[in-house]
């Protein structure tokens, strides 16, 4: 019965509006009207408010307007016969309710109790937006399970939330039933909460689901290009792009109903484990809307039936589960059963290519003791040579697969690794210990894994782990060879050197004009794509996103254009983009979609440029925080002066190459400077701007944070930007 | 014969037997009286046009004296009709245009822009500049457009390209009938059909479609929008439906006709206190306003004043000896009301310098001075109260029900303010729930029993999950049956149609307005289309159309543009054709080749419903839409392939 739902939802969504009104009238009387209020370090405001409305939220005083807006939005009560229609109603009511309870948690962070504390995490800042958020575009997250309430017991909680993270689906917690709360049902179970295992503790009452369902608004901003206060566009986007589901525990109160009818705005259909009425017509989520009574072992499976979820999982032999849900799980000293490398013990991995014949498929070789002759706490070397081979194959892809080797070993529960080559580390945790898990293990997964990503150029896999201490020195010094000669190639490759460029329109799912055009000395501005990476992804899906580009005829090298990298961005920008420069910022820059790591813009007084880093939340010269900078780099606009790019493009010799390269840097941020430092010294000596001298010569947050300061720093530093012709 | 065979609503029957007991006499007694009725009429074979007859065809005599024959003049006659009906119409849009205009030029009008946003909607579509422009500018602006698409003398209607999907443009385009200028189509009507002119019935049909694609699109469309713009648009509000809303113990005013300029006034004016003072002054508990016919409609779906009855009932309420005035306006209006009300109190008024009736009062209506004219009618009522003859006879039967429903706030219902959208309804039709819609609507006419074949239609196509959607007196009908009480669903619906009336909180007959509010069903259609999923043009759509108990010109005009839309239509008196074999197979099945739509004639209601339900059936099928289909389920590849817009 809808009604008994909408009516619900209705008297829910007047009961929060009437909390936030209380909340917001003490916050004010403590704290004066004027006083700011914010979530930490976000550019989006109070988010939902932001995204459906455009109303920017700083102080008490934007409250007030906020629940003027609340009480237009409460419709009128559900009559007992005679209704009126209640459906838009009930859903007007859910989004009113929303904007109440982001009040409330906004007021939270002023007057207490504050929404931090213990296991809670309240809101996401921009820089797990920008880590997490990326995995729902990806695809690497296909979307999340807002978990409202508890289980009946811990055992169930523990099964519900393993299932959801093997499905690598987010879950998303709060609200609480009987006396206790998902979160704390897992912590009892001994499960590791945070955004490392996706498993996301935001509070404890009801209200603290705006924190689910604003990450969700800020993924459409952020990466969907949607513009602020276009509500229609952001809640389409996560309907169509971001598979969450609501899934409520325990008895469902009239705020619950509330909150869920403001999901159900977003195409997040309700699935209940009590007994409550179900509303099965489709129209406004992609299939039913509330689904009710299901049973705990299959609320996981039935869920992603009604969101319409498509989920590959790959049964892997080995005695613990694989999903990138548990890339992210830490494996303490304590909790760990014995180590690999992280110069603890010398250790490698190894891709290599080899002839069809030389290898079995399958076949896992391990030479040396292995894990079980270990006490807990034990250490041995290991060396991971995994050869393959496939009529694709190409030596070149080598270190695009060996990179996987850090996501595949991750993504098994149990298994942790850092590092790459031959600065590796890998612990296995007591569990997996205790579950049966050994060596093994590791070559069946890497066998699977490599298998299912990389079917088109790989026929073969086979893998050798090593623990033998003589035999790993031995083979880790023929790897040392090939990562040197690797090295060497890649360094040496410039764009001149190939004639094929590649595109990449992954992100025109959200960006639809915008077209990344990948060289050997500009990678997509992700940060994910070098050239390399996506000649393997072109073998890999000849029809995808990443096509091959015979560049022609160049019109102007000094900009970077030619005829045909024009004819196909024109192509495939729909006609919105008729020319594109590979290393201008001012002349046809390329577009942005959302993703790009780094943003560059013009500093007009200091005749320079500035970069920011998306991690970095504060202030900048340019008067813009990053997300409102990269709300006007992106969407797939051609705008002149700015450009949204990759860390890694900073380095190459090809950066602005146009406007005069590295020399045009004025400002970046000091962790963007300590995180390109190594190679940004040794490319500003090659320039002859003197290594590290030059770095200093860039002002930082700690030394300037307006244009007018930046151009005071430069001045007396005498950088040499302010030799250099105007840029425009 | 018993009342009982007359009419199947309680409240009517009752009414009907006090007649015979009192020796007055109605519609039914005239039919009777008027039986049996002239066959050459009927079959449409008749032909007044020239002095050289009347000229009737028979088998002994196939032509007329100038030689036409029986699909000449049958193609002839019902053309006329069309001419008619859109003449009507239109005539009325043009004065509510009129009216917009004087709203828009003057500041002391009693006219205001009621709702400005759609104002800005309608304006857009007729290519009218709105950025930085006043609301005003903007509404003299359309008014003037639309008043100039009466006349044009180039072009074709701004509307017939503003409103359909493409694909039916296209069609209309093909075959020659895209609509140029209102009038010019209803004139060169009677051009054509003047003695010696056109004598092919193909091509004669031709204007009638192309004038009555002007009505709908054009003339019953301008009325619609103009009245949403200066009377306020629809919004769901209850009401009270059948004679026993009029009290004894009020002023009872009855407003009776189709427009709603002088009536909406009357709204406001009779609420106001002094009015209310000066009734209670004379002993009443205060000023009791209702509806009947269209009119009624009108101030119904916007103010939801209570609705007396509909075309059959307009006798049946004099007859009650409650009613002070009984204001008319224009069309629908029965000629024997004048000799009715001088049987009692009642003070039957004549407002438009179009209609005048023998024995009613005339009380000229002026929009410039509305207000005034509105009081004055209004205390003529209160002064009437105590004049009343003996005592009243009111049935105690009423019902009550939702109306209110129109093209636009379908959006809200469908997704509330955030994701406003008709896609619930296309996915529900998509997957089945719901089959189809149906437009039910229409007159009633004495050769049925009254409201029975509205009645027994409905409930046969919502007990089939056919969603209906209903207009004048065929509305009133299935509001007094409680078929507009939201309750209903789960009571009269298939368990598919009921789950989605349940799931959005609407009765299973949604009340759209007035007979010129047809046009609404065609704007609801052309927002079907456009939210995708089941075809490119309304032909595609596993719809059909229906009027029951129709009788009017006005009728045939909108049957015809349903038609001419590529609707299916279904009557049951048949159209007057039935004596020219040839026309009789054009309208009933080759017009589907030229337009995409046709007609069907079935007296059987149920019946008449099931040609319906097998007409949407077969739309299903050419959809593809009646095939089980398994759940799609997303990957992230698919999840890009969707749009975000």
């Amino acid at each position: 019965m809808s009604k008994i739902i909408a009516s619900a939802a209705i008297r829910g969504a007047y009961k929060i509006a009437e909390q936030a009104e209380e909340i917001l009238n003490r916050a004010i009387k403590e704290k004066g009207n004027d006083c700011p209020v914010e979530f930490p370090n976000t550019g989006y405001f109070m988010p939902i408010i932001y995204s459906m409305t455009g109303r920017e939220v700083r102080t008490l005083a934007d409250f007030e307007e906020v629940l003027k807006d609340v009480k237009d939005l409460l419709p009128p009560h559900v009559d007992d016969d005679l209704w009126v229609p209640y459906l838009g109603h009930a859903l007007d009511a859910g989004m009113a309710t929303l904007f109440a309870e982001e009040v409330i948690e906004g007021c939270k962070y002023l007057i207490g109790p504050n929404p931090v504390d213990g296991i809670w995490l309240g809101a996401a800042d921009d820089i797990i937006l920008r880590e997490r958020g990326i995995q729902f575009v990806d695809g690497t997250a296909p979307g999340f399970a807002a978990v409202v309430g508890s289980a009946p017991d811990v055992e169930t909680a523990v099964t519900i939330a393993r299932k959801l993270q093997e499905r690598f689906l987010y879950v998303f917690m709060c609200g609480h039933y009987n006396g206790t709360t998902f979160s704390e049902q897992l912590v009892e179970g001994g499960v590791q909460l945070g955004w490392e295992t996706r498993l996301v503790p935001f509070g404890r009452e009801i209200t603290a689901a705006i924190y689910s369902l604003g990450f969700a608004s800020r993924a459409a901003l952020s990466f969907g290009g949607v513009q602020a206060g276009d509500f229609r566009r952001n809640l389409l986007y996560n309907k169509n792009r971001i598979f969450a589901f609501v899934m409520p525990l325990g008895e469902v109160t009239d705020e619950w109903y509330a909150t869920a009818a403001g999901a159900i705005n977003y195409g997040f259909p309700v699935i209940a484990d009590s007994d409550i009425p179900q509303i099965l017509p489709t129209g406004v989520c992609t299939y039913e809307h509330v689904v009710s009574n299901i049973p705990h072992d299959q609320i996981v499976e039935k869920s992603i039936e009604v969101r319409g979820l498509k989920i590959k999982i790959t049964k892997i032999d080995i005695p613990v589960s694989v999903s990138p849900a548990f890339e992210g799980e830490r494996i303490r000293k304590e909790e760990m059963h014995c180590e690999f490398g992280g110069q603890r013990t010398p250790a490698f991995e190894w891709v290599r290519t080899r002839e069809i014949n030389e290898i079995e498929d399958g076949k896992v070789v391990v030479k040396g003791p292995d894990v079980d002759t270990l006490k807990a706490g034990g250490k041995l070397p290991l060396g991971i040579l995994i050869e393959v081979a496939g009529r694709k194959m190409q030596p070149d892809f080598e270190p695009v697969l060996e990179r996987q080797v850090h996501t595949f070993l991750n993504e098994a529960q149990g298994l942790w690794h850092m590092g790459q080559r031959d600065i590796n580390w890998v612990r296995i945790s007591n569990g997996a210990a205790k579950a049966g898990f050994k060596l093994e293990h590791i070559g069946k997964l890497l066998h699977a894994k490599y298998h299912d990503e990389y079917s088109s150029i790989i026929d073969k896999v086979q893998v050798t782990l090593c623990t033998d201490e003589k035999e790993v020195l031995k083979l880790r010094e023929q790897a040392q060879a090939v990562y040197a000669e690797r090295d060497a190639r890649l360094e040496g490759m410039q764009d001149e050197d190939v004639e094929t460029y590649y595109s990449c329109t992954l992100c025109q799912s959200f960006a639809p004009n915008h077209v990344c055009v990948v060289s050997p000395e500009r990678p997509g501005l992700c940060g994910a794509y070098s050239w390399l990476d996506c000649r393997a992804a072109h073998e890999i899906t000849p029809s995808g996103p990443n096509q091959p580009i015979n560049k022609g005829a160049c019109i102007e090298p000094k900009i970077g254009q030619w005829e045909r990298v024009n004819e196909f961005v024109q192509r495939a920008s729909g006609g919105n983009i008729p020319k594109m420069s590979q290393y201008s910022m001012i002349t046809d820059p390329m577009t942005s979609c959302g993703c790009f790591e780094c943003i560059a813009a013009i500093l007009p007084m200091t005749g320079g440029i500035m970069i920011v880093n998306r991690e970095y939340a504060e202030m900048t010269p340019c008067g813009m925080k990053f997300s409102t900078l990269a709300g006007t780099v992106g969407g797939g606009n051609q705008t002149p002066g700015f450009i949204g790019h990759s860390k890694h493009y900073i380095n190459s010799k090809k950066f602005i190459a146009a406007e005069g390269g590295i020399r045009r840097i004025v400002w970046m941020p000091t962790m963007l400077k300590d995180d390109i430092k190594d190679t940004f010294i040794k490319r500003a000596e090659d320039l002859g701007l003197g290594g590290e001298e030059f770095l200093k010569k860039i002002s930082d947050e700690t030394t300037a944070t307006t244009e007018e300061e930046v151009l005071e720093f430069i001045t007396k530093a005498e950088h040499p930007a302010m030799a250099l012709e105007p840029m425009f | 014969m018993e009342a009982k065979e007359r009419s199947c609503d309680k409240a009517s029957q009752e009414m009907i037997e006090l007649m015979a007991k009192a020796g007055r006499e109605n519609a039914w007694d005239r039919l009777e009286a008027q039986s049996p009725q002239c066959g050459f009429g009927k079959q449409g074979i008749c032909c007044r046009i020239c002095s050289m007859g009347p000229c009737r065809i028979t088998k002994k005599a196939p032509l007329g004296i100038c030689g036409a024959d029986a699909d000449t003049i049958a193609a002839r006659n019902l053309v006329r009709m069309i001419a008619g009906g859109a003449a009507a119409h239109s005539d009325h849009g043009r004065d509510v245009a009129h009216t917009l205009k004087m709203a828009a030029e003057s500041d002391s009008c009693d006219y205001t822009i009621k709702d400005g946003l759609k104002l800005m909607e309608v304006a857009a579509r007729y290519g009218i500049k709105i950025e930085g422009r006043e609301t005003n500018e903007i509404a003299k602006d359309l008014a003037e457009t639309m008043l100039s698409e009466f006349g044009k003398h180039e072009g074709t209607l701004i509307s017939a390209a503003a409103y359909p999907p493409p694909a039916r443009q296209k069609v209309w385009e093909e075959f020659g009938v895209t609509p140029r200028a209102i009038d010019r189509e209803i004139v060169e009507i009677m051009h054509r059909t003047h003695m010696g002119v056109g004598s092919d019935y193909k091509n004669l049909m031709k204007q009638g479609i192309r004038a009555c694609l002007a009505d709908g699109w054009g003339g019953s469309l301008i009325a619609t929008e103009v009245s949403d713009i200066l009377f306020g648009s629809p919004w769901p509000i209850r009401f009270g439906t059948n004679l026993g809303v009029l009290d004894s113990e009020q002023v009872n005013i009855i407003v009776h006709g189709h427009e709603p300029t002088l009536s909406d006034i009357i709204v406001a004016v009779s609420q106001e206190p002094e009015m209310i003072k000066a009734a209670k002054d004379k002993g009443a508990k205060g000023i009791n306003l209702s509806g009947i016919c269209c009119t009624a409609n009108e101030i119904l779906m916007r103010h939801g004043i209570p609705v007396a009855g509909n075309f059959l009932q307009q006798e049946l309420a004099l007859m009650t000896g409650a009613v002070e005035v009984m204001l008319v306006d224009v069309q629908c209006i029965m000629p024997a009301l004048g000799s009715l009300a001088d049987c009692f109190h009642t003070k039957l008024i004549t407002t438009s310098p179009k209609c005048k009736i023998a024995g009613a009062q005339h009380i000229e209506f002026h929009e410039d001075r509305a207000i005034e004219t509105a009081r004055e009618i209004v205390k003529m009522a209160i002064d009437n109260f105590g004049n009343r003859k003996g005592a009243c006879h009111i049935p105690g039967v009423s019902e009550r029900g939702i109306a209110g429903f129109n093209t636009e706030n379908i959006f809200h219902h469908l997704g509330g303010r955030f994701r406003a959208s008709y896609r619930p309804l296309n996915d529900n039709v998509i997957n089945g729930r719901i089959r189809g819609a149906a437009g039910v609507v229409g007159c009633n006419n004495p050769k049925q029993v009254h409201d029975y074949g509205h009645l027994a239609m409905i409930k046969e196509l919502i007990k089939n999950d056919v969603l209906v959607v209903s207009t004048g007196c065929s509305a009133i009908a299935a509001g007094k049956a409680g078929l507009m009480r939201p309750e209903a669903a789960a009571k009269y619906c298939g368990p598919g149609l009921a789950e989605v009336c349940e799931a959005v909180g609407i009765p299973p007959v949604l009340h759209v307005g007035s007979c010129v509010d047809n046009s609404r069903i065609l704007t609801i259609l052309s927002n079907v289309v456009a939210e995708g999923g089941l075809g490119e043009d309304i032909s595609e759509l596993p719809v059909a159309g229906a009027a029951p108990e129709w009788m009017s010109e006005k009728a045939v005009s909108i049957g015809m543009y349903f038609v001419a839309s590529g609707v299916y239509t279904v009557i049951a008196e048949p159209l007057p054709v039935l004596g020219a074999p040839n026309l009789t197979r054009y309208l009933t099945d080759e017009m589907e080749k030229d337009v995409g739509g046709k007609w069907a004639f079935e007296a059987d209601p149920v019946k008449a419903a099931h040609l319906m339900i097998e007409h949407i059936e077969s739309k299903r099928d050419a959809l593809g839409i009646n095939k089980a289909r398994e759940r799609k389920l997303y990957d992230m590849e698919d999840r890009r392939a969707l749009a975000v817009e």
